[in-house]
Order: structure tokens, then sequence, then C-alpha cells
């Protein structure tokens, strides 16, 4: 019974008295976002479907997705896809074996960062 | 009974039996929306909040009807993959989880192939129609 005590044995790492790092929060939110988007692909996928349709079932679906509402969600979207896209990037990179020294992972963290927010930013303005 | 060496039964094939094959199709997709991720995001910004005629107007046009169905496609691949691994990491119990993968991929299948058939249809659909 090699895992008789599993139940007491302590967790790691402890979450209430870890302190973030940016790579920790980095790995996270890639996947925080990538799981977020699937609400966005499904509006998008709604979105068509409405234009596929008939022009009163596109103005229900457009209203909803122009909403305040609907912008939030789009808007959060948006920035999601971008931080995403470009924290892709650094993860294809890594798999080529470059950029992981400590120094390096942190760099590409705030320049993916700053990337996707200016991203975000250009994106809404051509909406 | 089988004459492969213990090595030669599980070299490159891994705890889901299936190898590098989830790996090595993530990193393919990734790439494939690396491209089509900006083709696909410029005409839909502009898009969103026109009209229905200037919608089907758009997607009438092959160039974004191509984009946006290989972008639909591919996004939901990708989700799948990805959200398996998510599954996969956080689900316990062989039920739940074999239950939620074949969820998810059913539903990202249903996704898929409904938003490239009404890309199709705007599309397929003469303007004015």
């Amino acid at each position: 019974m090699a895992d008789v005590n599993r139940g007491n044995r302590p967790l790691s790492p402890h979450m209430t008295i870890y302190r973030p790092q940016v790579t920790s929060v980095f790995s996270i939110l890639h996947r925080i976002t990538g799981v977020g988007m699937t609400l966005g692909a499904i509006l998008i996928v709604w979105w068509f479907l409405a234009a596929a349709t008939s022009p009163d079932y596109f103005a229900v679906v457009d209203g909803l997705l122009t909403s305040w509402f609907g912008v939030l969600v789009l808007t959060a979207s948006v920035w999601a896809l971008w931080f995403h896209f470009c924290n892709g990037v650094r993860h294809l990179i890594w798999d080529l074996g470059r950029g992981m020294e400590i120094d390096d992972v942190a760099h590409t963290a705030w320049l993916t960062l700053a990337a996707s927010v200016l991203l975000t930013i250009i994106t809404l303005v051509l909406a | 009974m089988s004459y492969k060496t213990d090595y030669g039964r599980v070299n490159g094939l891994g705890s889901a039996k299936d190898g590098t094959h989830h790996f090595w199709t993530q990193r393919i997709s990734a790439i494939a929306l690396l491209i089509l991720t900006p083709l696909f995001i410029i005409p839909f910004a502009i898009n969103l909040g026109d009209s229905f005629e200037a919608v089907r107007a758009s997607y009438n046009h092959p160039l974004n009807a191509i984009i946006a169905g290989l972008f639909v496609i591919t996004a939901f691949y990708h989700l799948k993959l990805g959200l398996q691994v998510v599954i996969e990491d956080y689900i316990h119990g062989k039920a739940m989880r074999t239950g939620s993968i074949i969820a998810l991929y059913l539903f990202c299948t249903l996704a898929g192939f409904t938003g490239l058939f009404a890309i199709a249809k705007i599309a397929f659909t003469p303007l004015g129609a």
C-alpha cells in the first residue's frame, strides 16, 4: 500500500501562501483564456448561423452581441484571443528549445501582455 | 503471444496510447491559427454590428468565406485538443473523464460543422436572394 497515507500528505503548492510568479500566472492565464474563449467561439458560430438564416433572426443575435453584455463578452474574448495568440507564440518558441532562461521567460511574458493589449485596442478600433 | 520486445511495444506511445499525435496536431493547428486568426478577425471586427445585407455581401466573397470556414474548423479542432488536456488534468474518475471527453468531442464537431455550414450557405446564396 504505497499511497496509504496520501490523504494526509501536504499538497504542493500551498496556494494560500504561494507567492505568484510571472511564470505560474502566465501559465494558468493561457489555460483560462483558452477555456474562456469557448464562449466567444459559440457566439461567433451563432452570429454566422443567424446571418445564414433570416434577417429577423440576425437582428436578434446581432442585437445581443452589440448590447452592453455582448460587447463586454466580446471585448474579453478579443483580449483572451490575443493573449492566447501571443502566449502561444511563446510556447512554440519554447518547443524549439529557445528562450527558456528565466530572464527570457519573464521578458517575453511582459512582451506578451503588452502585445495582447495593443492588439486588443487595434481590434476594437476596427470594430 | 507477441514476439515484440517490451521496448518495441511501448516505444513512442505513452499512457494515452496514441504517442505524440495529440502534441503534434495541437502544434500544427496552433501554427495554422497564427495565420488564420488575423485574417479572420479583421473582416469579422469590421462586419460585426453591420446590417444583415452588408454581412451577407461580405461573406459572399470567396476569400472571406474560405478564411472564415478554415478558421472555425481549425479553432474548434484546437479547442477540442486543448480542453481535452484540461479535462484530463482536472476531472477525475474514469467514467466522468471519458464521458466529458466524448461530450467535448461531440460538441466541438457540432459547433465546427454548424459554423462551416452557415458560412458556406452565406457564400453559396446569391446576393439579394
